[in-house]
């Protein structure tokens, strides 16, 4: 170990943040920017399936909400992107890699909203599986990451209550939109479990995250921690959880719950989902369209690179 | 009166709605992250002006109760919104210069109505004007940065403002209400605002390099409830949710 490398190690020891100018192994580097440009794509990507039902929101109060939320998302994929940055690497060469199908973002989104239900369960379960890893990833090592990250936990906690206030309104509501709602709940709890990612003897990542402090909990814990919460939430709204094998385990104090559909996982990992490929067609679509506005602005900022006023 | 007022409100929002939504299709789907967030805050401001103008035209009305009804549940002969508004998001060079065109008019229209008489319409007025101001500057700069970029952006642009300036008239033409509500010191005659609007508008596309192009057939009809083809299909989308499972809270 050189001296540098033990400046780093003491530094994780101590709990101090590693900041962009200081020196961090290679593949510290790497692995935060796999996962912080990971992270950003999901939220650009994730803009899609809710963004599918602004025009169609119930009402006006409904249509705003909801247009704020995935403009919080779009924010959120600034500060990652500007985090990743920090780490030497260009907004536009990592989004060349999610349009070149070569990032990953998370899998959730490849599925379907087909109901004004999705948007409340999206927000209730998938911002709800989100916060449980961000949380913990707001003492995250890497201080630019973790910084953003206390910023994105405070909207993401907003949506959640949001969308549990959209499914409270549908399961008190008529008999077609309880219906709604447990035909959301059915469709997206899975996915939601999913969210945390394989279990933790098939992760490849995990080990060396949690030991640079990148990573606080495992997945399989926070997978845990996720029933947990969510099974009095769902009895709450009268609505049932998927899932013959969901029982209460005294001698643990957790809830016991079924296999995930591994199958299924792997499957939208690799790309054979429902929307994978019209999620990833919307992204290059937005972006190829918008190559003329991003060179135009360039152009015309090096023409007038004095600055003249406008007056007009 | 009060009646009428409402009318006068609704045909205000109705703008605001149409634009509003238009612009909502484009969330997720900008050309940089950065114009993303910008066109879906208009749109988040439009939307909210929609709910002011709404809230007290349901106060005022003989016909509605609240906001809902009347963003949801009128017939597409009962929207009051120019042509404009309706106009597809073809390109971006389409959206910015129709927002630009809308945005200068918004300007100059509550500049005036800060002047009404009536308390909660100028309130209204002040509070948007602050956002308007900020669609302005956006949408100005974009058209100029765009008009005045590269070759492929500058023609996209005068493409752009030649099939969207023909709507232009139209939000100045006053419909009967706006003449009874201006004389009433309510509300504005837009046509009024009409030479300042040319004035202005022109001097932007100048120094954008763009040409002014010829009027021709200037689109009309908004304002009597006759509406582009494009209407019903944003009325389908609007209005889906409340059609299909009606009488029910969201």
């Amino acid at each position: 170990m050189d001296a540098f490398e033990k400046v780093f190690e003491a530094k994780l020891e101590a709990e101090e943040k590693i900041e962009p100018k200081d020196w961090m192994p290679e593949k510290y580097r790497k692995t935060l920017i796999r996962q912080i440009s990971q992270h950003a794509h999901s939220e650009i990507v994730g803009m899609l399936p809710e963004g599918n039902w602004i025009t169609r929101a119930p009402s006006l109060r409904r249509k705003v909400a909801l247009l704020a939320k995935v403009q919080d998302e779009a924010g959120h994929g600034l500060y990652l992107y500007s985090a990743a940055e920090t780490l030497g690497v260009e907004r536009a060469t990592l989004l060349d890699q999610l349009h070149e199908g070569k990032a990953k973002y998370s899998s959730i989104f490849n599925y379907p909203t087909v109901s004004w239900a999705d948007i409340g369960a999206i927000g209730w379960l998938v911002d709800g599986a989100a916060i449980m890893n961000q949380v913990m990833l707001t003492r995250a090592s890497y201080g630019p990451y973790a910084r953003a990250m206390v910023r994105i936990c405070k909207e993401e906690s907003f949506h959640q209550r949001q969308g549990y206030e959209i499914m409270m309104t549908l399961s008190n509501g008529s008999e077609e939109q309880k219906a709604m709602a447990q035909d959301a709940l059915d469709r997206w709890w899975w996915p939601s479990l999913m969210m945390f990612g394989p279990s933790d003897k098939e992760s490849t990542h995990s080990a060396q995250s949690m030991a640079w402090k990148i990573k606080r909990k495992s997945n399989d814990d926070l997978r845990q921690q996720f029933v947990d919460v969510s099974v009095p939430q769902a009895e709450y709204l009268g609505l049932k959880i998927p899932d013959d094998k969901l029982k209460w385990n005294e001698e643990r104090g957790h809830y016991d719950f079924g296999e995930i559909d591994w199958d299924e996982f792997w499957n939208v990992i690799k790309g054979n989902g429902p929307c994978n490929e019209e999620r990833l067609a919307a992204r290059v679509k937005a972006h190829e369209e918008g190559e003329w506005v991003r060179d135009a602005a360039l152009a015309y900022a090096e023409k007038h690179s004095n600055k003249q006023k406008v007056e007009a | 009166m009060k009646n009428k007022i409402a009318k006068y409100l609704i045909q205000l929002g109705d703008n605001c709605l149409i634009l509003g939504q238009r612009l909502g299709e484009l969330c997720g789907h900008g050309p940089a992250l950065e114009i993303d967030i910008a066109l879906t805050n208009i749109s988040l401001d439009l939307l909210g002006q929609t709910r002011a103008y709404f809230q007290y035209a349901a106060e005022m009305s003989d016909d509605f109760d609240n906001e809902d009804q009347i963003a949801f549940l009128r017939k597409s002969s009962d929207y009051r919104n120019c042509h404009l508004t309706e106009l597809p998001n073809t390109d971006f060079a389409h959206t910015i210069i129709r927002q630009f065109l809308f945005d200068q008019y918004h300007q100059l229209l509550l500049t005036d109505l800060m002047n009404s008489n009536d308390e909660k319409l100028k309130a209204i007025a002040t509070k948007s004007i602050k956002e308007v101001n900020y669609h302005l500057r956006f949408s100005k700069d974009w058209v100029i940065r765009l008009g005045d970029g590269t070759e492929t952006s500058k023609v996209k642009m005068q493409e752009a403002l030649n099939t969207v300036w023909r709507y232009t008239e139209e939000l100045l033409r006053p419909s009967e209400l706006d003449i009874e509500m201006e004389g009433l010191g309510i509300g504005t005659n837009p046509d009024q605002l009409k030479e300042e609007y040319f004035e202005k508008v022109k001097s932007v596309l100048q120094f954008a390099t763009l040409e002014i192009p010829e009027n021709k057939f200037f689109g009309k009809g908004g304002k009597e409830g006759v509406h582009t083809e494009h209407f019903g299909y944003i009325l389908s989308d609007l209005q889906y949710m409340q059609r299909t499972y009606p009488n029910q809270q969201w």
